[in-house]
């Protein structure tokens, strides 16, 4: 946010008081937000298509674009565009047209608390990680709607599960990012950040062993949060049709389709930033290219879980609250306590 | 016996090491894994054949659509006696006799119609013909006609070398 408000009014030359800085730079940040947020939700489509395929010895898209279809996802959200847009007679209309926008702000908003750069950060806020958790399970609300308007037994099965699911696993989500909260004495992402500089050993994932499993927690826990294979109950194509979005059509289902897409970079975006050492190099404490560094370790994660997503077939519902319950929350409260004891034995607590 | 030890296996009770799938799970992307990187450098080694733009290479005995072979002075080798159209299991070879002018050649086809559609590319007619007159080795597989009448193809279509698929 400062380096985009010195740039409009340094290098711009614009004359703005402290409310204009915060509403120019903050559009600003929105604007390339949201950009990057839209380009990287369409470039994963392709990318997902081509692991896909090649882990499955097919080529994937080939056809757009002069090279391996590279052009695919700007012809798919061309034909999505041109498709006509239905609500259901029977639909809740209001509720129907709601349920995506909500959705897609709900994937939109966390991101103004993801520190990509020193200083690059949308709003340095001191509840940047709570607020990322509680702005994104928004999300929640937007797949009920969606299920209850669409006036459709899978929808609202898909939507049922869908909730079930993504309230169950923000616990652990949430909890295996407490030690490194403790470990940082702060909630606010750039400190977080900033804690973990000095090399590969300095990142909370590699810290010390608690917080190795808790960054496996929290990463098993966001791959079920954003509804992705193995755990995407709420859109099992084989009973369920598509779960929530079954009825929607055109661009409504774009929506939620880029929803998906940004969901799954953010939560890769935050397990960099919280455990991988957001913009740190592994090695040495020189800040080297941060966004591009931010930027490769959060789209390492994304293809680890396109990776997991083509490999393991989907849990069953009663298997997939088995892990969350009795599995993930025990383990996070265990690595919770371990850590802290960790802390107050070596007193390496933050002030 | 066999059978109880399949049974046995079925209800065996995972013990703690199994239970958590981890070791399963690792494999499982060790494999996926394998298949990326594999196809990622030996990317011409997929069996996918990017169809229009590439063809799959086909034996030289590959029955394709017929033709019908001439003579020097480049009239039809067949002499109309209805070998062919008689072993044709699907009847889709149609001839109409007529009496040639050379008195050495008994008779010549008026016409000499196959209907493609019907055609079952057994190879049968081919090995009927006491001339060598009609052949199934031009290769072409991809036929492509806009109505069922275009798939009714005439002698002097099939005396044509013309090697392409649409009609």
């Amino acid at each position: 946010m400062e380096i985009i408000t010195k740039l409009l009014t340094e290098t711009f030359g614009l004359q703005l008081d402290n409310t204009g800085q915060l509403v120019a730079g903050g559009l600003t940040m929105a604007l390339i937000m949201a950009l990057v947020m839209a380009t990287c939700a369409i470039v994963w489509t392709w990318a997902e298509r081509k692991v896909a395929g090649f882990i499955q010895s097919r080529y994937g898209p080939m056809r757009v674009g002069k090279y391996h279809g590279a052009l695919q996802p700007v012809a798919d959200m061309v034909k999505i565009l041109g498709k006509e847009d239905i609500i259901p007679d029977d639909a809740d209309k209001p509720l129907f047209v709601l349920a995506p926008i909500i959705i897609f702000i709900a994937s939109l908003l966390p991101w103004a608390a993801v520190p990509f750069a020193p200083g690059f950060i949308a709003s340095d806020m001191d509840l940047g990680l709570f607020y990322i958790f509680a702005v994104s399970s928004g999300a929640i609300v937007g797949i009920l709607m969606a299920g209850w308007a669409s006036n459709n037994k899978w929808a609202l099965y898909g939507a049922a599960r869908g909730a079930a699911q993504m309230v169950s696993y923000e616990i652990p989500l949430a909890l295996a990012t407490i030690p490194v909260v403790m470990r940082t004495g702060s909630l606010n992402m750039n400190d977080i950040v900033i804690g973990q500089q000095g090399g590969i050993f300095h990142w909370n994932a590699f810290h010390d062993p608690f917080l190795f499993v808790a960054f496996m927690i929290y990463f098993i826990s966001s791959i079920a949060e954003v509804n992705r294979g193995p755990f995407d109950m709420p859109e099992t194509e084989s009973e369920l049709v598509a779960g929530y979005h079954t009825e929607y059509t055109g661009m409504r289902f774009a929506l939620f389709f880029l929803s998906e897409y940004a969901n799954l970079f953010l939560v890769s975006c935050i397990a960099t930033a919280v455990f991988l050492g957001g913009w740190n190099l592994p090695v040495g404490n020189a800040v080297v290219l941060p966004g591009l560094v931010f930027l490769a370790k959060a789209v390492l994660l994304v293809l680890i879980q396109i990776w997991i997503r083509w490999t393991l077939p989907r849990l069953r519902v009663d298997q997939l609250m088995h892990v969350c319950w009795k599995v993930l929350i025990p383990l996070s409260l265990l690595c919770l306590l371990g850590s802290g004891i960790l802390l107050m034995v070596s007193g390496e607590i933050a002030a | 016996m066999s059978r109880d030890s399949k049974l046995h296996r079925w209800h065996h009770r995972m013990n703690f090491g199994e239970s958590l799938y981890l070791g399963e799970v690792f494999r499982g992307m060790g494999i996926t894994m394998g298949h990326l990187l594999k196809n990622l450098f030996w990317t011409k080694d997929m069996p996918t054949v990017q169809y229009p733009e590439e063809h799959r290479d086909y034996s030289n005995r590959f029955r394709g659509r017929h033709r019908l072979m001439q003579r020097e002075d480049g009239t039809e080798k067949c002499v109309a006696c209805m070998m062919c159209s008689t072993a044709c299991p699907s009847d889709c070879i149609h001839i109409t006799a007529g009496e040639h002018s050379d008195p050495s050649i008994e008779k010549y086809p008026e016409t000499f119609e196959i209907d493609l559609l019907r055609c079952v590319y057994c190879g049968l007619c081919e090995e009927a013909c006491p001339v060598d007159a009609i052949r199934m080795d031009t290769g072409i597989y991809e036929i492509a006609g806009t109505s069922r009448e275009q798939f009714y193809v005439n002698k002097e279509f099939l005396l044509n070398d013309n090697q392409q698929g649409t009609l």
